[in-house]
């Protein structure tokens, strides 16, 4: 995978979360405030234009370029978040022009826990970690037959479902308690949402 | 839909360009986002610099002046500002003295001002941050992320930032800043959902004749729901609800506080049976204020603030102030 796979990557999850905007919106009106949609779109849109703008060479530093986009224009807690995956796995990959699987695999369990560590959070408290966790893993275990970005999509989109019956423990949810249960983290939906668009890319 | 707005898209920039033709003391960057008092940065003085989501005015631009903030880092509608806002802010107003960031405890909050912290101080700019952790609605266990901040932000930009102007240094106003929010607990009911541009209408389904009781200030529900109270009832549920937190062996500074929707009339009424009930458990009241101070877009409802004070907090808190929204002895 080359710059132009991320890039491709990058303008696919920017119209995904154009489109899914109002959905991830309704889900963060149930147990947050109503604006993780309204927030994404935004910090998605700034990616597409910065990358349009000027496209960098390699897969690192096309991430990089997009998770500092994010930082920069999308606030809440969902910014820092988002900014600090893409950076960090950016980050990891190098200077290198072309990424293998594994490689990318390696580089996003590494972004992954970034955002753990920032959050303070842990895959079962409600959060974007329980779509991030599984999906990255399953890269990692990609060695066995089959699509491995399909891998990816489908266990993201299990733990992002999973979510539905957990009771939140940070964020701003975590303030409902118990009235978190039943649905599903708008964190985790966006999350699967991205590596649902690897997935589509990567066909 | 009943707003007084263009589109939702532009209501922060709107709102800005419109505090800036108020305003001509404050500097107010509308494509940036930061509102910084016109003589900033002063000479010897730490400045003061807040910030958060916008739908909580007069919070936090209408706080900006002299005694108080020296600058405010309006995000959407309630939602964090981003850490390219605090590092201008930072760079504008910081004299030398280093910064203190107030920051209210949610989590987007909180992860912008620790990236920005990182980011001024790769600057050169000194950094120091209290977080304002008051709301006792929700506690602080292993289960949430911690009490939410809200009324006492007022209580913590004023007293510090008249430490601030009095030329205390950074260590002095940082601490004095922690001791005033280790001494304030909150606590807010809402008599009807607010309403976000972006969503176009109520963030939640309060039925006509119930109320949230400990709600917070984006509409996060809090304790319980009951059906409506009398501002009798609500008072002694209120300031309970506080005291049973605070146990204040000192006097109080008392905040009563709109959420934005509910007329002054019915704050006032309210204050009075907030001061009654004070009186009937003994808490003598220094000094109040009442009105729409730390407010939630067109929530109706209230909220009740104490601080406890010492004679240092007290005579910080009388010191003069001018900003949009707090002003007295200048």
């Amino acid at each position: 995978m080359d710059a132009a796979f991320f890039l491709r990557w990058l303008a696919a999850a920017a119209a995904a979360v154009d489109r899914e905007a109002d959905r991830l919106t309704e889900l963060d009106a149930a147990i947050g405030d109503a604006d993780h949609g309204s927030n994404l779109r935004r910090g998605f849109a700034a990616v597409a234009t910065a990358l349009d703008a000027g496209p960098p060479g390699t897969p690192g530093a096309v991430l990089a370029l997009a998770g500092r986009q994010l930082i920069s224009t999308v606030g809440g807690a969902s910014g820092p978040l988002y900014g600090t995956l893409l950076r960090r796995t950016g980050k990891e990959l190098g200077d290198a022009q072309r990424v293998s699987v594994a490689e990318l695999g390696a580089a996003l369990r590494a972004g992954v826990a970034a955002v753990a560590q920032l959050g303070g959070s842990a895959p079962g408290d409600k959060t974007m970690l329980d779509a991030l966790v599984p999906g990255a893993d399953a890269l990692g275990a990609s060695d066995a037959a089959g699509d491995p970005f399909d891998a990816v999509r489908a266990a993201a989109e299990e733990g992002a479902r999973a979510t539905e019956a957990l009771r939140a423990r940070k964020g701003r949810a975590s303030y409902l308690g118990e009235r978190s249960v039943g649905h599903l983290d708008p964190g985790a939906s966006s999350s699967a949402l991205l590596f649902a668009t690897l997935a589509e890319v990567a066909r | 839909m009943r707003m007084l707005i263009n589109v939702p898209e532009t209501v922060v920039a709107d709102a800005l360009r419109g505090m800036a033709a108020t305003h001509p003391e404050l500097t107010v960057d509308v494509e940036g986002r930061v509102i910084v008092r016109r003589d900033a940065p002063v000479a010897g003085k730490v400045a003061l610099v807040s910030g958060g989501g916008s739908g909580h005015e007069p919070l936090h631009g209408g706080f900006v002046g002299t005694g108080m903030l020296d600058a405010a880092c309006p995000g959407e509608v309630f939602t964090s500002p981003v850490p390219d806002q605090m590092v201008k802010a930072a760079a504008a107003v910081d004299s030398g003295q280093g910064v203190l960031f107030v920051v209210k405890n949610y989590t987007g909050d909180v992860l912008n001002f620790d990236m920005a912290m990182e980011l001024a101080e790769d600057e050169g700019v000194r950094v120091a941050k209290v977080l304002v952790d008051d709301d006792v609605a929700v506690t602080d266990s292993t289960h949430t992320a911690g009490r939410r901040g809200t009324g006492a932000t007022l209580f913590v930009e004023k007293i510090a930032g008249a430490a601030a102007e009095e030329g205390a240094p950074l260590e002095r106003v940082e601490a004095i800043a922690r001791q005033v929010n280790a001494s304030s607990r909150s606590f807010g009911v809402a008599l009807s959902a607010c309403s976000t541009p972006a969503k176009g209408g109520p963030t939640f389904a309060l039925p006509d004749g119930e109320l949230e009781l400990g709600v917070g200030i984006h509409g996060e529900p809090g304790r319980e729901r009951r059906p409506m109270m009398t501002s009798r009832e609500i008072a002694d549920f209120s300031v309970d609800a506080v005291l049973e937190d605070l146990r204040p062996t000192n006097p109080v500074l008392l905040l009563v506080g709109g959420a934005g929707a509910t007329p002054l009339l019915e704050l006032y009424g309210f204050a009075a049976e907030v001061h009654r009930v004070l009186a009937e458990r003994g808490v003598p009241v220094l000094r109040s204020l009442v009105g729409n101070y730390v407010t939630s877009l067109d929530m109706a409802g209230c909220a009740v603030t104490l601080c406890q004070a010492d004679e240092e907090l007290l005579r910080l808190w009388d010191a003069p102030v001018r900003t949009p929204a707090l002003r007295w002895g200048l």
